[in-house]
């Protein structure tokens, strides 16, 4: 049987290196999506060989707003629903600098959601990576802007009577060259879209749904955060390229998956140069 | 009681002459199940002992099947299991 | 190129100096959003700066503007927005943040009447305590309030300067009057303008911790990008910037982000006076109500009376010290503001009942005349 146990302190994950490992073990719950997904940005650096002094990680508030908190490089913990517009002054000021932003639906959507539709808009370089556990988790578990229709949670005890926000087709509509979705099922999938959102300039947009086990799905009775894992297996399919529009995102029947934007578009700190360039001749 | 830090490392069971070893961290793990619920191969299975915390990490009950494609690794959200190749298989002139 | 620093004298406009002073400090950064009477700041901004190697950006909102101006502060680049009370009102959120992970940033508020949307093309001083204790929690900003145009860019300046130094938000406290006056600006030789910029760790990444202070209690900041890797949050922080969420924690950052204000006080405030070593009756009046209370002492001094004026130019940290003195030889303490009384609470609290403070307010947009506070004059000297 070849199964190594280690203790923390000669444990060598090959991510660490990307980590503050003086704050392990984080702070998520069992089965909880964010810690996957926080891998998967790391495999994407680390396979791209990404330089670290470059990098800023930027996130708001909520379960998912300390995922900057984890990263060793320069990282930054705004305030609630301020992570896009903080990287907008990164970037701007610095154009050098490679912001990415990771956060949660609520922080990115309703209390964000206005940078966020303008930080697309203009086509600012940085990655939006949004983790969708569907409800506020932080504080308890509320409706959020992405909680589905009829979804029990403790500020919709008779189910949610909203229309959530379908992120994707948000994030396309708004202007984001790049746009997938993927479950934290999908870890190898949505690495690969790491690193190629990695590598692209403008703003890219990467929803990945996730298990909130101890909130979201425990109240819908979806049961363990594992089962909801199994459910994801069932349910997604992978579409690339599909209309975000039609990118059906409903537990009770589909997830679609996939990248469904990749193009190009003038990216905002590079027009901001070159205009600089042209007046500076003058 | 010992800390984290001081507590010595659980030394490995033996070894096999497969390809690849997997490593647990047994402090971080939460048990959520995904490792050995995804597993292509049915390499690991949820162990019996509970770990400090009380979670229960898994174990490798078949490594031999193991083809080091490290699904468990990506999927776990508290990374505490990772694959490594097993050096003493290559040393001994294994494939 | 355009030059950053237009040495020369120039007949302009109190917000045109104050962007012009804050090119002068070395802002290369401005994130803003249209507001009424500060927008004028953001136009020449936006002329200005990508003209001179700088960038300029207008936010979807103020929350933006202000979050974005962090950002940029935290990539090295000394940035500033602009805006009015209704702007503040939004920025308040950011103004805690900025206090919490210590970043230096300008904040120039061309005060219009409030409550509200009120009267955003009139002049008000209603924000003063809005500038101290806008957002919650316990923390502390500096604010400074010009009472001219020159002022205008010498005190941008200023508040950048004092930004970088203590690592703390500064906020240029201007009225409309101010903000909307033309007069002369005389803008100094580069080499004759004091930068001061914020220090920068000395040791390597490896030992570098983003919260620790040295003795002046300001810690060292490091930059975005300069391979220090290290992470600032909001929430509560150790000396590594970690979140920890214990008693000891909160008692050794709080107090340090106040004392740094508080304790170094004595380098920051600055006040004005006129006449007032043998005044028996003090004037305190600040910004463009400082202008009409300049009159009504040369007035009241022409018929005999001993008056004289106390101008506080930082009204955070309050100018306490410079005031006792001034107030020497007062048998009352008049103040007069475009407001319904915000600064006199802090008169009287440093007056402590030792003589009367009066209090002569205005809540709409023009200020006082000479006459009206000659009138107060009259009554109190018997």
């Amino acid at each position: 049987m070849t199964v190594t146990t280690r203790s923390s302190s000669d444990y060598r994950h090959p991510i660490l290196e990307y980590i503050r490992q003086d704050r392990l073990p984080h702070i998520f719950c069992s089965a909880c999506g964010i810690g996957t997904v926080l891998q998967a940005f790391a495999n994407a650096l680390r396979s791209l060989n990404f330089d670290m002094d470059r990098l800023v990680v930027i996130s708001g508030i909520g379960c998912t707003g300390r995922a900057s908190g984890y990263f060793e490089s320069d990282s930054y913990h705004t305030t609630h629903g301020r992570a896009i517009a903080f990287a907008t002054g990164v970037k701007v000021a610095n154009p050098n600098l490679k912001p990415v932003v990771i956060s949660g639906d609520g922080d990115l959507f309703a209390i964000g959601g206005n940078h966020f539709i303008h930080a697309a808009r203009r086509n600012v370089d940085m990655l939006v990576l949004c983790v969708n556990n569907f409800n506020y988790g932080m504080t308890g578990g509320q409706m959020g802007p992405t909680t589905p229709d009829s979804a029990i949670t403790v500020t919709s005890p008779d189910g949610n009577i909203e229309h959530p926000f379908n992120l994707v087709s948000v994030a396309a509509a708004s202007g984001a060259v790049f746009v997938a979705r993927w479950t934290a099922l999908h870890a190898r999938r949505l690495t690969k879209s790491l690193e190629k959102a990695l590598q692209k300039k403008g703003f890219k947009f990467i929803e990945v749904v996730s298990p909130c086990p101890t909130l979201y799905d425990r109240y819908n009775r979806h049961g363990s955060g594992l089962d909801v894992m199994k459910r994801y297996r069932e349910i997604s399919v992978i579409r690339n390229f599909t209309d975000p529009m039609k990118a059906e995102i409903d537990y009770r029947t589909r997830i679609v998956c996939g990248e469904f934007v990749d193009t190009e578009k003038p990216e905002f700190t590079d027009l901001l140069a070159s205009q600089a360039a042209e007046l500076q001749k003058r | 009681m010992l800390t984290r830090q001081e507590r010595a490392p659980i030394v490995p069971e033996e070894e096999s002459n497969t390809k690849w070893r997997i490593v647990v961290n047994e402090d971080w793990c939460k048990g959520c199940g995904f490792c050995y619920t995804f597993c292509p191969r049915e390499v690991l299975e949820k162990s019996d002992k509970f770990n400090t915390k009380g979670y229960y990490p898994p174990v490798a009950t078949n490594i031999d099947r193991c083809v080091g494609c490290g699904l468990c690794e990506a999927l776990c959200p508290d990374f505490a299991i990772h694959v490594e190749e097993n050096e003493e298989h290559s040393k001994r002139g294994g494939k | 190129m355009q030059k950053a620093v237009l040495t020369g004298e120039m007949f302009t406009q109190g917000d045109i100096a104050a962007a012009e002073g804050a090119l002068a400090a070395g802002c290369r950064f401005f994130a803003g959003y249209p507001i009424t009477p500060a927008t004028e700041i953001a136009e020449r901004m936006a002329y200005r700066l990508p003209r001179i190697g700088g960038r300029y950006i207008q936010m979807e909102d103020e929350i933006a503007s202000c979050t974005a101006v962090l950002g940029a502060s935290y990539s090295g680049v000394k940035a500033m927005t602009a805006t009015s009370g209704p702007g503040v009102s939004l920025m308040n959120e950011t103004i805690g943040l900025a206090a919490m992970t210590e970043t230096p940033m300008v904040l120039v508020n061309v005060m219009r009447g409030g409550p509200s949307t009120g009267q955003p093309t009139e002049a008000s001083q209603s924000d003063i305590m809005q500038a101290k204790w806008g957002s919650h929690g316990d923390y502390e900003i500096i604010a400074l309030i010009p009472s001219s145009v020159q002022e205008m860019f010498d005190l941008t300046i200023k508040a950048f300067n004092l930004s970088e130094q203590f690592r703390v938000p500064a906020f240029v406290l201007a009225d409309e009057i101010i903000g909307h006056m033309r007069e002369r600006l005389v803008i100094p030789h580069e080499d004759e303008i004091e930068i001061v910029n914020r220090k920068k760790p000395t040791v390597p990444p490896e030992e570098y911790l983003p919260f620790k202070a040295e003795e002046d209690l300001v810690p060292p900041m490091a930059t975005f990008g300069d391979g220090y890797h290290f992470y600032a949050t909001g929430l509560t922080h150790d000396e590594r910037g970690y979140p920890v969420m214990d008693d000891e924690t909160q008692l050794a950052l709080i107090p340090r982000l106040c004392d740094k204000i508080r304790k170094n006080s004595a380098k920051i405030t600055e006040a004005k006076t006129l006449e007032t070593e043998d005044a028996e009756i003090l004037l305190v009046a600040y910004g463009g109500e400082s202008r009409t209370a300049m009159r009504a002492v040369k007035d009241a001094r022409n018929k005999g009376m001993k008056i004289g004026l106390f101008r506080p130019v930082s009204v955070w940290p309050f100018p306490k010290e410079q005031l006792k003195e001034a107030a020497a030889n007062a048998q009352h303490v008049i103040v007069a503001e475009l407001n319904y009384g915000q600064l006199v609470g802090e008169v009287e609290r440093v007056i402590r009942n030792e003589v009367p403070v009066h209090l002569i307010p205005r809540v709409c947009g023009s200020p006082h005349t000479p006459d009206d506070l000659m009138k107060e004059i009259r009554r109190r000297i018997k």
